[in-house]
């Protein structure tokens, strides 16, 4: 038989998003090699233009579901959802990195290519049919991650952060290989549809499969950065360039919860009763640790970051409620945390200059005075961390709660809102010392038409959302509709 | 059956009620200028107290229905409206509320001169959150409003207050965002339980279980009793009295804490009759306990400012004894003292404001002899305190009339006790004013004070009509409230009356 080409590019269709987003990083890499020292800032403006057409690409194959390539590979509405996620994560992440490298002195080509294929991975694990894309699509995204947060190669704290994330990540790795092993062995397939067959007629009372899961749970909570697996992100973060910590705080994450929802919502789904206790445990502990801890914090990075931990909890306790509104409640949080996240981080971003880091939380002291625009932005992203409506942050937490009484957890829902009222505590902080401090000393931000477009573009979608999430409520719960 | 009679007016007046202040604080955003700020926002402010003329000469006192209602879907998955509404209960509070605002943007005028334009836009935001709490008939909604009140709260305390803003500001926030929150769980556990819907009219017809209603009463109140604040939630407000702005204190004595108040009536006591039936004892405790112990603490206070949040306190215990008495008079009265209180400690804050403005002591042994000095400010400052006081003749007199009217019939005892904190109140009232105002003139400082300007005097006028006009002819506003409150009193005992019936229908059942 004559395979065409023409043939072979249309069974290739469900893959041109990754195809696309892969060749544009190949392309990046390639161009880099032309664009002059100064000009690097086109490369990412190349990179943003893939993204963009890879988002299309999606938008356009939304008609069609279905698995193919022997059922690696799903192309459902669930994995579209978080497809167009990954690419405002990306897009927002690439825009707050072009004149941060710049100030780094860190403006490589290389950059770009490996957070497109950081997302290319990402897009593979919400499309993942089988245990073996799954990982695939994991270690793509893992291992180009692992080189960005050690970008600074000049830096003792990126590359320590480089190393810690890649030696903890490869353990957590075995883990879950580990795992996936023991599931495979007691379903006999690595296909997740086959799995999700096989559990609902097998004994769920088998302790290999009780250990499969906790192995999967270990590995996938060190993903998504919950406690007790959270170790690396403090330092992590910390070390990172800044412009990597916005990108990883919110893209792995994302993708984590996307594997965590494939796996144990739907997957596992039969095994739920079980899982879901674990899951709520976690999510106090993920809660309480990361809200307490960031409270001492005095780096705004890390403070971030013990931030980044306890909204993993949140998340995870739309996870434990579980059903359909327990996944869309994960789904829509991830969405709204990313957006806050990385506005957050952007403004952080505005403070670094030459010569001075630019990290420390009193480094905020008076910024509602120097500069009102940032003041007015960190003072919204905040406040939409912290949950208070009409913020998007709110809007998230809300229907994580929900989901959590409809399963009947009232008392996680409890929880869950008092660590956020604590975590005001910390958000606070922030914004008294922006409005209520005098400035220490006159400094000039970083400013730039990428930086402004990211913050413009965090902005808008935390009040749109805050104010009128309908659009995006209806658009997750419908990515769910026939999968749940 | 309480319905939503739909706006008859041709203009949705509610809507513009909130979306005015809005837009002023949004126009605020790209105006420069410290004077053009202060005019534009005046200018809003009085905008949206003429908004308030419709309301009231439109409003129907002789049915308890909510009126001028708008609804319409706004997350449909979720199930929530934008649903407004005024009934008896609530309108007063409305013009309250848009004439305090008024009156806080003129009292600023010259004593705010820091940030100007982000004090006016943080001033008009909170306007248009309080009066959207009040308008709210989704509970969902009204949270959005009641947790978006904080921000601007909290701005307005720490960044124009006084020197120990900081912890003020973040106590305030961090307590009533923690009472909030766990009201929040019960919101949707209502919602749940009544098949989800967080439409206010809907819930008030639904009977809730008997457990169900004692936990979820008791959610609520961890949100209203700390917004009252009631004794022993109440550490927050000194503090934030003390450091707030005068503008700050207007707001947070005149409306915020009538919102604890309002939430009792337009929620808990609909919602969970049962629960509020069966915890009213302790409610009422409480109430008497807050009323002596402000008061004591009243007495002990050497700062202004101190003082009158202290007697908050005390006179948010009659408010809550009122409503508790769980009979009409009680709750009449404590609504009519809600907006008697909004007024005469909202313009206690305002002379405080008027003298520190000039004085910058807030520490009453620094005054003295004002009388000979500042002859105005010593008129209206006594027209306040014979008001704060409940002297007959002036409003105070007879919301504490009727509230303890109400609670002698409730319970006599209760009565009395707070006849007592009557006495305590004229007597530290009295004692402030006597250091304040007579005697001779004790500090150097306060020779050349200057008397109240022409903005004070207008700023102040319309608070001290309405001490008399209320105090003279209470029947305007008891007209206005006195449909919806004995519907909701009637609705209260009705609804609990149905449940003993149904238990033992239901243990009849199952044979116990």
């Amino acid at each position: 038989m004559v395979i065409s080409l023409r043939g072979f590019m249309t069974q290739l269709l469900p893959l041109y998003p990754e195809l696309m987003v892969i060749t544009t990083g190949l392309a990046v890499l390639m161009l880099d090699f032309l664009v002059g020292r100064k000009y690097k800032a086109l490369l990412g403006w190349f990179s943003l233009a893939g993204v963009a057409v890879s988002a299309v690409m999606t938008i356009k194959l939304m008609g069609i579901t279905g698995s193919f390539f022997g059922g690696t590979f799903l192309l459902d509405p669930f994995a579209v959802y978080f497809k167009l996620a990954f690419y405002v994560v990306c897009g927002l992440g690439i825009l707050v990195s072009i004149k941060y490298l710049d100030i780094e002195d860190i403006h490589r080509g290389e950059y770009y290519a490996l957070m497109l294929f950081a997302t290319s991975g990402m897009m593979l694990m919400a499309s993942a049919g089988d245990l073996i894309t799954l990982y695939l699509g994991l270690e793509l995204m893992a291992l180009s991650v692992y080189i960005l947060a050690g970008f600074m190669r000049r830096d003792g704290r990126s590359n320590e952060a480089g190393i810690k994330y890649l030696l903890l990540g490869s353990f957590s790795s075995g883990i879950m290989l580990y795992g996936m092993s023991l599931l495979y062995g007691i379903s006999g397939t690595t296909n997740l549809g086959g799995i999700l067959a096989f559990l609902r007629g097998a004994d769920l009372a088998n302790p290999a499969l009780f250990l499969a899961v906790v192995m999967l749970v270990v590995s996938f909570g060190f993903k998504v950065a919950a406690v007790p697996f959270h170790m690396w992100v403090p330092d992590v973060y910390e070390g990172a360039p800044t412009s990597v910590t916005a990108f990883m705080s919110a893209g792995p994450k994302v993708a984590g919860f996307a594997v965590l929802l494939r796996m144990f919502a739907i997957t596992l789904g039969p095994l739920h009763q079980h899982t879901s206790v674990i899951l709520a445990g976690i999510a106090v502990l993920t809660m309480a640790f990361g809200n307490i801890m960031a409270i001492s914090q005095t780096n705004i990075k890390r403070m971030l970051a013990y931030s980044s931990i306890a909204h993993a909890g949140y998340a995870l306790v739309g996870l434990a409620a579980g059903g359909a509104d327990g996944a869309a409640s994960v789904m829509l949080y991830v969405l709204i945390y990313s957006v806050m996240n990385m506005g957050a981080f952007g403004v952080v971003i505005m403070l670094r200059k030459s010569g001075v880091r630019g990290e420390d939380i009193a480094d905020f002291a008076g910024l509602g005075k120097t500069n009102k625009t940032a003041a007015l932005l960190m003072l919204i992203f905040l406040f939409s961390l912290t949950g208070i409506p009409p913020m998007a942050g709110f809007i998230g937490k809300f229907y994580i709660f929900k989901s959590a009484v409809q399963a009947g957890m009232v008392w996680l829902a409890i929880v869950g809102v008092l660590f956020s009222a604590i975590s005001a505590y910390f958000y606070l902080r922030v914004i008294m010392l922006m409005y209520m401090y005098e400035p220490k000393e006159e400094f000039s931000l970083v400013q730039s038409p990428s930086l402004a477009l990211a913050l413009a573009i965090s902005v808008t979608a935390v009040i749109v959302i805050g104010v009128y999430p309908s659009g995006v409520l209806d658009f997750a719960r419908a990515s769910l509709t026939g999968i749940l | 059956m309480l319905e939503l009679i739909p706006n008859q007016l041709g203009y949705p007046l509610l809507s513009l009620l909130i979306f005015v202040p809005v837009i002023g604080g949004v126009l605020l955003l790209a105006v420069r200028d410290a004077r053009a700020a202060r005019w534009i926002a005046l200018v809003f402010s009085l905008a949206e107290l003429a908004l308030t003329v419709p309301l009231l000469a439109n409003f129907n006192g002789a049915v308890p229905h909510m009126q001028f209602g708008e609804s319409m879907p706004w997350i449909s998955a979720w199930n929530i409206h934008y649903k407004l509404g005024v009934d008896g209960i609530s309108v007063l509070f409305v013009g309250l509320s848009a004439l305090l605002t008024v009156i806080s943007i003129m009292v600023s005028w010259t004593a705010v001169t820091d940030r100007v334009r982000e004090f006016m836009i943080a001033l008009l935001f909170l306007e248009a959150a309080m009066i959207g709490v009040f308008l709210a008939l989704d509970l969902f909604l009204f949270y959005i409003f009641w947790e978006a009140m904080l921000i601007p709260m909290y701005l307005l305390i720490g960044v124009w207050g006084g020197p120990n803003r900081l912890y003020a500001a973040v106590k305030f926030f961090l307590y009533t965002l923690v009472g909030s929150v766990l009201m929040l769980v019960a919101i949707l556990a209502v919602y749940f339980a009544a098949g989800g819907t967080f439409d206010v009219l809907t819930l008030m017809n639904f009977k809730f279980g008997h457990s169900f209603q004692m936990w979820a009463f008791a959610a609520f109140f961890a949100a209203f009793a700390v917004k009252v604040p009631m004794f022993p939630f109440h550490t927050w407000l000194p503090d934030a009295h003390v450091e707030a702005p005068t503008a700050g204190s207007i707001i947070l004595a005149g409306i915020l804490i009538k919102m604890g108040a309002y939430g009792f009536l337009r929620f808990s006591l609909p919602f969970f009759p049962d629960a509020a039936i069966a915890w009213t004892p302790a409610i009422m405790v409480l109430s008497v306990i807050a009323i002596l112990y402000g008061a004591y603490m009243a007495f002990a206070q050497t700062d202004f400012k101190k003082l009158i949040a202290y007697s908050s306190v005390s006179h948010m215990g009659f408010v809550t004894l009122g409503i508790f008495a769980l009979n009409s008079q009680g709750l009449e009265g404590g609504i009519l003292q809600m907006i008697n209180h909004g007024v005469s400690t909202g313009a206690l804050f305002f002379g405080v404001g008027v003298i520190y403005e000039r004085t910058h002591t807030r520490v009453i042994a620094d005054y003295g002899g004002l009388a000979s000095k500042v002859p105005v400010y010593a008129t209206f400052f006594m027209i306040i305190t014979l008001s704060s006081i409940g002297l007959p003749g002036t409003n105070g007199f007879i919301g504490e009339f009727a509230i303890i009217l109400g609670a002698f019939q409730h319970k006599a005892v209760y009565a009395v006790i707070a006849s007592l904190g009557i006495i305590l109140g004229a007597g530290y009232m009295l004692w402030l004013y006597q250091r304040v105002i007579f005697g001779t003139v004790t500090n150097p400082h306060n020779e050349h004070l200057t008397d109240m300007n022409l903005r004070e005097v207008v700023a102040a006028l319309p608070l001290v009509v309405l001490v008399f006009a209320v105090g003279l002819y209470p029947n305007a506003a008891f007209q206005v409230m006195h449909a919806s409150a004995d519907n909701l009193i009637r609705h209260v005992h009705a609804k609990a009356q149905v449940l003993p019936a149904a238990i033992q229908a239901a243990s009849t059942l199952t044979g116990h």
